[in-house]
């Protein structure tokens, strides 16, 4: 503590002059992570292999998947499903959050029943979608729209029920008013509330995702874990779990840059 | 007609003190406002009631009254935005409608649109009908009048209160108004400011000539910027519920006024004991 404060107006001054240093920031726990790891399997040995395998063992299990073409499989496989069902479950999202946002009857109509529906627990659907879809690649999509879609469909539905009333208002008073008033004032003021809601669905995705890949498949990430449980490969397991890390953070990394270009214009 | 100053007076008034030519792009039609026994309840609670007057094309007429008596309601019902009211209100030669295009609102919040740059807001106003060019060239000229043409890329948050009112005021005279109708535009602005947005309002009056009607809490703004004064409050003869007029009392002296005139000073007096406060 003491060194760091010695230097207290360089620290600040230097993570800003240096590019990327954000990123730098941001990769040391993980890195540190790394460091303990490595430490408690390797010099410390304090984990046997079936326990806890070492960092290295984890990269082979990696390459080994790699080599034999199965990892691009897995993970193309899991990427395919979670945009899908991210797609459906957003634009599903989006309409109906819009229809209910601006349009009080629809809202009347329609809102108890969404609200009913979204009581549920979305996994209590599982058994339901089984009978029905079955859990081929439909269901699978079907489970992770319906995961995504409640978390766009509130944010929109809500963000257009508060849209500053004094600016819808003064859009009026200047003689706008249906579409010209929607794309004028309403649509503009929600976008913000509208990407933290499609941030939010996407995580769920990748949520609903590996649900539906362990209750039955035969190839993806989920399938990944629930197979390397069953064979007692950890490294194979851990390896999922770094995959579904590094694949989460980079699919919300994605939709975080449009979301700044898209708040450059709108907000 | 000498001794009482005359409505009559007021255009050549207005127009001797400022030799600005009415541009073509921004002058507009100036119209004239009848209130013929206007009323509003709310709820079974009266708010106004009985407010009937006439306000002359070009004429300038503030509106006086205590917090609460229901000035924005008057306001909001001349430029449609309310259609609670009894009575008819009738502007040129019919009656208001919805949403009127013939008013324009400056609100006493500047309501600028916060993802549009301060161009994109002025544009919000102008009438429908105009073509692009037309238009652009309306935008150009209001923001020349404002004093924002260098600031007519930024985006709301980066420009000052002062700015935002400026901005809303030309947002308002894009729509070329018969009636304008400013409600406290300046009462939440620093007193220089405000002294400087009240000499800019007289610049836009001489040079578009709309009838102007503006809601104001500053007596002396009033007494600074308009032809008549229409006070709001309860009569003291009367027990009824609601407000009605009080009194509409014309303006002496020809604008710009002097800000220390003495022979305003009866008057000023008056309307502060009209409005409950004693002035001394
Ligand atoms: N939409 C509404 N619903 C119910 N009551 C209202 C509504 N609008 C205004 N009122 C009431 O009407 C009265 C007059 O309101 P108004 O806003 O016209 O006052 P005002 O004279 O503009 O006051 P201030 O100087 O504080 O702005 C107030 O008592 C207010 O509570
Ligand atoms: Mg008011």
């Amino acid at each position: 503590m003491t060194t760091t404060l010695a230097t207290p107006a360089a620290a600040p001054g230097r993570a800003k002059s240096v590019p990327g240093g954000r990123i730098l920031l941001g990769a040391a726990v993980p890195l540190l992570i790394l460091g303990l790891w490595w430490l408690v399997t390797g010099p410390l040995d304090l984990f046997t292999p079936t326990q806890l395998p070492a960092p290295q063992r984890v990269l082979d299990a990696g390459v080994g998947l790699l080599e034999d073409g199965a990892l691009f499989a897995h993970v193309g496989i899991s990427v395919q499903r979670v945009l899908f069902g991210f797609f459906f479950g957003a634009v599903a999202g989006l309409l109906l959050g819009s229809l209910l946002g601006l349009s009080r009857l629809a809202d009347g109509l329609l809102h108890p029943t969404v609200g009913a529906f979204r009581a549920v627990p979305s996994l209590a659907w599982v058994p339901l979608i089984l009978l029905w879809v079955g859990i081929g690649e439909d269901g699978k999509v079907l489970l992770i729209a319906i995961g995504a879609f409640f978390p766009v469909f509130t944010s929109v539905h809500s963000a257009l029920r508060h849209v500053d009333p004094h600016l819808v208002e003064a859009g009026r008073a200047f003689g706008y008013h249906g579409t010209r008033l929607l794309t004028t004032v309403q649509l503009p003021a929600v976008v913000p509330p509208v990407f933290s809601g499609l941030r939010l669905a996407l995580a769920q995705s990748w949520l609903f995702l590996v649900a539906a890949e362990l209750l039955a498949s035969s190839e993806g990430l989920g399938f990944l874990l629930i197979e390397s449980q069953n064979n007692g490969r950890v490294d194979r397991l851990l390896l999922a779990i770094v995959l579904l890390a590094i694949l989460g953070k980079t699919t919300d990394a994605l939709l975080g840059i449009i979301e700044r270009k898209a708040l450059k214009t709108w907000a | 007609m000498t001794s009482a100053p005359a409505l009559d007076q007021r255009h050549s008034a207005a127009a001797s003190t400022q030799p600005v030519v009415p541009s073509e792009t921004v002058a507009s039609e100036s119209l004239s406002v009848s209130f013929n026994d206007v009323g509003r309840a709310f709820d079974g609670r009266t708010v106004l009631r009985n407010v009937s007057l006439t306000v002359t094309p070009g004429e300038v007429l503030a509106i006086l009254g205590s917090s609460g008596c229901g000035k924005s309601t008057l306001l909001r019902a001349v430029g449609g935005l309310d259609e609670g009211f009894t009575g008819d209100i009738v502007i040129g030669d019919s009656a208001v409608t919805r949403y009127d295009e013939r008013t324009a609102v400056g609100f006493q919040e500047p309501r600028l649109l916060p993802w549009r740059s301060i161009r994109r807001n002025v544009e919000l106003g102008l009438p429908r009908n105009l073509s692009k060019a037309e238009g652009q060239a309306r935008v150009v000229e209001l923001l020349e009048l404002v004093g924002l043409s260098d600031r007519a890329a930024l985006r709301p948050r980066e420009i000052s209160g002062g700015m935002a009112q400026r901005a809303s005021l030309a947002r308002a005279l894009a729509r070329q108004p018969g009636v304008l109708l400013l409600d406290e535009p300046f009462g939440a602005l620093d007193a220089l400011t405000r002294l400087k947005m009240q000499d800019l309002l007289l610049d836009i009056h001489a040079q578009t000539g709309t009838t102007v009607l503006l809601v104001t809490h500053d007596v002396n703004e009033a007494l600074q910027l308009a032809d008549r004064i229409l006070l709001l409050g309860g009569r003291r003869s009367d027990t009824a519920e609601g407000a009605t007029v009080k009194s509409l009392v014309p303006v002496p002296g020809k604008r710009p006024r002097d800000r220390a005139a003495t022979d305003l000073a009866q008057l000023r007096s008056e309307l502060y004991a009209g409005l409950g406060v004693d002035s001394r």
